[in-house]
């Protein structure tokens, strides 16, 4: 075991010893190691994650952030010459059970990508996407769902009146949050962000943090940004990931202001990355 | 110390302008020269046709005598032919696309089955026409009906279909199937709902310019032995028929006999190409509207 591998242990343990009274626990990775073919892209993951809470996951490029979040929602094994060895237990089951369908996890686990990708339809039929794939047909229900969705996304107001027009001619941020509202529309238990922000404006940037902020109420969300004061401003747990491996897991505060690890405080001040 | 001599650039310049203009001249007289035999080419048809295209001409049917004769058979034993080629190429087209695409390991038989489409794409029409003859006209015992004709054609413009198809399904964006996937859509409804929707335009393409081959292909069904001269109107895809490259391919043997045999070909000429200009220029439009969207 590297050393690496001990403090990012070591610090999840301590985190959890703090807080396992109050709050469950959504996802338990253990020994989690993804190969790329050759490409060893994830080393001996470890890691404990709250429900409720905004985990963050930083980290330079290629350090397997996107690697590790497509890897919760088995999203990852698409790319078909991905090996997997370890275990992700969601809720105490394991995702790769064979009786836990992939189809089941992703309407528990949904997903908000780097890049908006809504559906070249209407703003509605973004919306209900995902509950027509899960057998609703009652348009009163779909209605019901589409506005609470959009609500919840920050983006009704925006939006009513222009429900049945394209998504295509919405701004970027506006993309983003329907998308957000699309995944919220499967009433997910944990929402997956990988660079939510990173193709957005500044202004479009803070209306997504806000609503981060807003949805950790409701949901769990591991958001991977490459933006460390997006990670400081809403996050309450931070792992930092380094060539694959889980260098530091701790509460936001501690790692940007206290890190154990050398390398941690290179990265967080700037120093590479 | 200067590498570029001046000089030597400014002796060179007047033949380097003098090639440059040269080769213009040669690729443009290449294209000019295309496009010159086309225009001589339409202009004899249209030249002996004229007189003899009128509404009468698209509604009687066939009839020795050349002021009476009409090609309104020839006309729906083309439909009639759609009829068959249209939804036996999609379903085959379309179905074998999506396997390929979506579902097929990329591997050594994915890459086998690829090859064999695209060298069937490149078998000789007539060939297509013996296989039609051995398997459906005498195997299945269907003759030279509708149907026959039909399946021949389906098989003859499907590497179009198949390869139309793959292009399009593959032009969808990667991140709209994850959109769907991360969902928890299933791999079909993620073809169905997102996959498919996208990739229409492209397949819709596709089997236009298929059937426009179909309607302008004649070997396979001289093969099949479709009849010289053909009265009765067919009715479904059980009857006999003709189609309108038939029809010409006769008339021209025949204008030795009758001199105005070659005016009703020639008619028949212009209008069979003006129904594959529309069928193209309608395939051209749907591309060009929906391209790029994403
Ligand atoms: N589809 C893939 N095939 C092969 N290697 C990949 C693939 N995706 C990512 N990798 C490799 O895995 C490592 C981690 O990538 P990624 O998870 O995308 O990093 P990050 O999101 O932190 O920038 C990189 O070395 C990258 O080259
Ligand atoms: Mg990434």
């Amino acid at each position: 075991m590297t050393v690496s591998t001990f403090t990012a242990n070591s610090a999840a343990n301590t985190v959890k010893d703090k807080t396992e009274s109050k709050k469950g626990m959504v996802y338990n990775t253990k020994d989690l190691n993804l190969w790329y073919g050759e490409t060893h892209a994830l080393k001996n993951i470890n890691l404990e994650i709250q429900e409720n809470d905004v985990t963050a996951i930083i980290g330079p490029s290629g350090c397997g952030k996107s690697t590790y979040i497509k890897t919760l929602n088995r999203m990852v094994e698409l790319t078909p010459i991905v090996k997997i060895s370890g275990d992700i237990q969601y809720r105490e089951k394991s995702i790769f059970d064979k009786n836990f369908k992939v189809e089941d996890l992703r309407t528990h686990v949904g997903m908000v990508f780097q890049k908006p990708n809504p559906f070249p339809k209407s703003i509605y039929e973004n919306v209900v996407y995902g509950p027509k794939i899960h057998g609703i047909r009652d348009k009163k229900v779909l209605d019901q769902i589409v506005e609470k969705s959009l609500r919840g996304a920050a983006i009704w107001d925006e939006v009513k009146d222009r429900l049945h027009e394209n998504a295509y001619g919405l701004s970027g941020g506006q993309q983003q949050r329907l998308c957000i509202a699309r995944c919220l529309a499967i009433e997910p238990d944990v929402i997956l962000m990988d660079e939510p922000t990173s193709a957005l404006d500044p202004i479009s940037t803070l209306k997504v943090e806000e609503l981060v902020q807003e949805l950790k109420k409701d949901f769990s969300i591991i958001i991977v940004t490459h933006n460390m004061q997006q990670a400081a401003r809403i996050s309450d747990k931070t792992a930092f990931f380094l060539n694959g491996e889980v260098i530091e897991y701790a509460d936001t505060d501690v790692i940007f202001s206290n890190p154990t690890d050398k390398r941690t405080e290179d990265y967080i001040t700037g120093r590479f990355g | 110390m200067k590498h570029i001599d001046t000089k030597l650039v400014e002796k060179k310049m007047g033949s380097r302008l003098t090639t440059n203009t040269v080769a213009k001249n040669v690729f443009l007289a290449a294209t000019l020269f295309g496009l010159l035999v086309l225009v001589i080419l339409i202009y004899r048809v249209v030249a002996d046709s004229i007189g003899w295209i009128d509404f009468e001409f698209l509604t009687n049917k066939l009839s020795t005598d050349p002021e009476k004769a009409g090609i309104m058979g020839a006309i729906s034993g083309t439909l009639w032919l759609m009829v068959v080629v249209a939804p036996v190429t999609m379903i085959l087209g379309v179905g074998t696309a999506i396997y390929l695409e979506e579902y097929a390991k990329k591997g050594r038989l994915q890459a086998f089955i690829q090859t064999n489409i695209s060298n069937l794409a490149g078998v000789p029409s007539i060939v297509f026409g013996i296989l039609g003859l051995t398997v459906f006209a005498r195997a299945l015992g269907l003759g030279n009906i509708v149907l026959a004709g039909g399946l021949t054609m389906s098989l003859l413009v499907l590497p179009v279909v198949v390869v139309a198809s793959q292009e399009a399904i593959r032009a969808v964006p990667q991140f709209l199937r994850e959109a769907s996937y991360g969902m928890g859509a299933t791999k079909w409804q993620t073809i169905k709902n997102v996959v498919l929707p996208a990739a229409l335009p492209g397949i819709l393409t596709g089997v236009i310019l298929a059937l426009s081959r179909a309607i302008g292909e004649t070997a396979p069904l001289v093969v099949l032995g479709i009849p010289a001269l053909l009265i009765p109107l067919p009715d479904g895809i059980f009857d006999k028929f003709t189609v309108m490259p038939m029809q010409i391919y006769y008339w021209t043997l025949d204008s030795a006999l009758v001199a105005e045999y070659a005016n009703l070909a020639a008619g028949t000429i212009v209008i069979l190409l003006l129904v594959l200009f529309i069928m193209n220029s309608i395939a051209v439009l749907i591309r060009n509207k929906f391209q790029r969207r994403f």
